[in-house]
């Protein structure tokens, strides 16, 4: 009797999952080295950030696209084909500050949760703070510096998970010297 | 498939930071292989159980086996494994010609003293399928030519 393999519809659920497990190991095992939830979440902004900056050629190359016009631009391509191509979910895009250079991704869903529950010494702990690193990380290499935190989180009981994204400048290139 | 970009770059993140805190001589903050394969270890007890929750039982440990070889390879690795073979004495060999966590890395001889820190979460993940499934094991793996790689699973009898 040969086992069926049915399996190939939901394979991509399955490498979501994994990607969510890995995830949660990778926090309890910094909740276990580290004494405080600031360190915690520093770290894990670290570790997005170096994922970011790495990350964005990757998502260059695979969605071909062009440079942005503006920074409304930017968040739709954050939140349509970004968030979308790598983890499988399309927030929203609101609360656009009156400047236009302040926005919420609004997310339904977060696949980092999936299994999680914060017990209750944690309350401090930013969770899916790695997302806000790789956003920092990738929008430096293509020469804009934003802020990046975590305004509201399902896991502390909101009801939806926004990221807020503020701004900040524009990177001037410093070429060296004598290179054109 | 872009979905599985991000799990790649999650695990060399996981590996940098635990053999940096391994480097700076911080032991409590450190780490070292046995914790990068704990790690992995509880994440396959995890995805083990998803993926099993609509199998029928299995018949032996060759069942298994033939399973993690091929369901389960092909779920976290992208493809099956390429050659199984056995002592029938509790020794399983699981020979993988392309795996995925090698296949960026240089295919000279430069880089193979590193192979074990990117196959350690692996073998942590073999060894928490098999046990969630009723196998206790102890998992090792070598590489001779990268990107391929042998897993050696012996089975521990309870």
């Amino acid at each position: 009797m040969s086992r069926q393999s049915n399996r190939t519809t939901d394979s991509k659920k399955m490498n979501s999952e994994l990607f969510t497990l890995t995830y949660g190991a990778l926090v309890t095992q910094l909740c276990k080295d580290y004494e405080n939830d600031e360190e915690v979440n520093k770290q894990l902004d670290k570790m997005g950030y170096n994922i970011g900056v790495r990350l964005i050629e990757d998502f260059l190359a695979r969605s071909s696209i062009g440079r942005c016009q503006d920074f409304r631009e930017t968040a739709d391509v954050i939140a349509k084909v970004a968030f979308k191509m790598y983890l499988g979910t399309t927030p929203s895009v609101s609360n656009w500050s009156p400047a236009g250079d302040e926005f919420s991704l609004i997310l339904e869903n977060n696949p980092l949760v999936d299994f999680v529950e914060l017990p209750d010494n944690h309350s401090t702990l930013v969770y899916s703070n790695l997302l806000c690193g790789v956003l920092r990380g990738a929008l430096e290499m293509v020469q804009m510096a934003v802020d990046v935190r975590f305004a509201q989180d399902t896991l502390r009981g909101d009801n939806v998970t926004e990221i807020r994204m503020k701004f900040i400048k524009r990177i001037e290139e410093n070429l060296p010297a004598g290179d054109e | 498939m872009a979905d599985e970009v991000p799990f790649q770059f999650l695990h060399n993140e996981v590996i940098q930071y635990i053999y940096k805190s391994a480097d700076s001589g911080d032991t409590e903050h450190g780490g070292d292989i046995s914790t990068l394969e704990n790690m992995g270890c509880r994440v396959g007890q995890g995805l083990v159980e998803r993926l099993t929750k609509d199998t029928a039982r299995f018949k032996d440990e060759l069942d298994i086996m033939k399973f993690v070889c091929k369901d389960f390879w092909t779920c976290v690795f992208k493809k099956q494994i390429d050659n199984l073979r056995t002592n029938h004495q509790g020794i399983y060999v699981l020979q993988d010609n392309k795996f995925r966590l090698l296949s960026q890395l240089s295919a000279g001889k430069q880089y193979l003293e590193h192979a074990p820190k990117y196959l350690a979460f692996s073998c942590g993940l073999v060894r928490g399928a098999l046990s969630n499934l009723g196998v206790k094991s102890i998992v090792t793996a070598e590489v001779s030519v990268m990107p391929a790689c042998k897993f050696q699973i012996m089975i521990q009898k309870m």
